[in-house]
């Protein structure tokens, strides 16, 4: 029997707490279109996606109009296209071209994919690839790009750290006309997960089924409208009613993820428990934390309240869900959430505090603007700084750093929708350039001899 | 198969025959309702049965949100599924 008190606390969780369902993502192999001729490969590439994906916006709206749950995105990720460009070479902003028109005639917000996996080095097609990255995001809008420069297992490949910098600054630089919007449809990774829904970093791992159906959730303001009604609480009692929050708002996912493999006949993947905000006030990460007790995130004990944020979804969501995987935690995307702009703006969150804060969340450094005259060296540093977090304690660690062309700290840039907008952070000013000049490779630690 | 609709907003005239109406038409019958008005807020959660629903639940979401918006109210339809894995270990 559904009883009235659950149905009212469901329309409230939608209505007035921005709970939603912030991805349905289609992974795609396109393994079976490598071909030694890039015009045949885009071919086959676009009539792949086409025909695999031909119904998935449509099944998506259907889901959400019958259970009455926002389906924000709908999302493909495929292959890394680096796999593809080895067999084939050529240019590879032609597969960057091709899968725009894919992702225009299925209608889906993203797809990404436009990647490359070096963490132990580069194989045909890789630095190709790598080095193509900024023209292939300013000339596409829906083509988001990641690369995988370190992992627990093999180290740190730091001279793809060093060639990132480069071509982070170059993404946003080429695209200065558009708020450098390049630079936020770039991620780079350490300890990639290969089924990971959420952009910009999504791609469709080697180890994947054919095709797959991933969910990402999201829900930071039911957590927070939960925490209001526990103000005097302990922290257990919070972490207890975080668990109890998360659990149901995955349960919504598993529910819609189920639902969209059975309609469009494809294997479910994952659930990807993360906490994801957007820009919309009540949306916020930031806000889960101010409620936990700080005056401010990013002020002292902002990485603790994260900790138990982080690790109580996962504990609620797990039970929740059948299969979970992906990034799995609380994100903290600064553009993306209005706590972490307001704290961004006023001073109280800094980069090293973000940066302590990513030892203990599901990602990285996510949608920080710097400043446009930062040295590359500096953005490589910064990379290394993160994939060494990430390699260490075993986890997913990213850098998603936007240069600002023309801008200082104290300026913003404003890229709309769910990207945000935020105000240009300070970095450090002395140089990295000699550390970062070496080149070579940071080898795995000792956490790697597991076997 | 049941699905839940929920109406709330200002009370008027109408609201439960114009829903009702809907219903009727798309051979959904009404198994339950509990409703209420407080001062002047209409609340109203309705049990639907969808078995012989002709057309996909999707459509009778369409119909619900375009009489809600001419009529000024917040209608949601939701399958009875999203409650039931909610809230149910």
């Amino acid at each position: 029997m559904i009883n009235t008190r659950d149905i009212l606390e469901t329309i409230n969780m939608v209505e007035n707490e921005n709970l939603d369902i912030r991805t349905i993502t289609m992974g795609i192999s396109l393994l079976d279109c490598c071909d030694s001729d890039i015009d045949k490969a885009c071919q086959k590439v676009y009539d792949k996606i086409t025909t695999k994906a031909a119904r998935l916006v449509e099944v998506g709206e259907q889901i959400e109009k019958e259970f009455g749950i926002p389906i924000i995105n709908k999302r493909i990720s495929v292959t890394p296209i680096a796999m593809l460009l080895a067999s084939s070479g050529g240019d590879p902003v032609k597969y960057a071209k091709t899968l725009e028109k894919a992702a225009n005639k299925v209608g889906v917000n993203f797809i990404g994919g436009y990647s490359a996996l070096v963490h132990k080095g580069f194989a045909p097609g890789d630095i190709e690839l790598m080095r193509s990255i900024p023209r292939a995001l300013a000339e596409t809008d829906h083509v988001c790009s990641s690369v995988n420069i370190g992992s627990t297992k093999t180290g740190i490949n730091m001279d793809a750290v060093k060639m990132m910098g480069e071509i982070v600054k170059q993404a946003s630089e080429l695209t200065a006309d558009r708020e450098c919007i390049g630079a936020a449809k770039l991620v780079v990774f350490c300890n990639a997960p290969e089924d990971n829904p959420f952009m910009a970093g999504a791609f469709h791992g080697p180890g994947e089924p054919d095709c797959v159906i991933n969910v990402g959730v999201s829900g930071p303001g039911v957590v927070r409208a939960a925490l209001t009604k526990c103000p005097d609480g302990t922290l257990t009692e919070v972490a207890d009613l975080i668990k109890k929050t998360a659990f149901k708002i995955t349960r919504m996912g598993q529910l819609v993820g189920a639902e969209a493999s059975k309609r469009l006949g494809v294997e479910f993947g994952i659930v990807d428990l993360s906490l994801a905000p957007t820009p919309a006030i009540g949306d916020s990460v930031a806000y889960i934390l101010e409620e936990m007790g700080l005056e401010k995130c990013g002020t002292h004990g902002t990485t603790a309240a994260l900790a138990l944020l982080n690790d109580a979804v996962k504990k609620g969501g797990v039970m929740a869900s059948s299969l979970v995987g992906g990034l799995s935690g609380a994100f903290i995307p600064v553009t993306e959430d209005a706590g972490m702009i307001a704290a961004a703006r006023c001073g109280a969150l800094s980069i090293e505090k973000l940066e302590a804060m990513t030892a203990v969340c599901s990602v990285g450094l996510d949608m920080i603007v710097i400043p446009g005259d930062t040295p590359a060296s500096t953005i490589s540093a910064i990379i290394a700084d993160e994939a060494a977090i990430g390699m260490v304690n075993f986890k997913t660690t990213a850098v998603r750093v936007i240069p600002a062309v023309g801008k200082k700290s104290g300026e913003e840039l404003n890229f709309g929708g769910l990207l945000g907008y935020g105000p240009v952070m300070k970095l450090h000013s002395e140089s990295s350039q000699k550390f970062i000049d070496r080149g070579g490779k940071i080898p795995a630690p000792m956490q790697s001899l597991k076997n | 198969m049941r699905a839940v609709i929920t109406v709330i907003g200002k009370d008027m005239v109408g609201i439960v025959a114009k829903v009702s109406a809907i219903c009727a038409e798309k051979q959904v019958n009404i198994t339950e309702v509990t409703q209420s008005v407080l001062q002047d807020v209409f609340a109203m959660i309705m049990l639907i049965d969808i078995s012989n629903m002709k057309t996909p639940l999707s459509e009778l979401t369409d119909e619900m949100n375009k009489l809600g918006d001419e009529i000024g109210v917040k209608i949601h339809v939701m399958h009875e599924s999203v409650f039931d894995s909610m809230h149910r270990v």
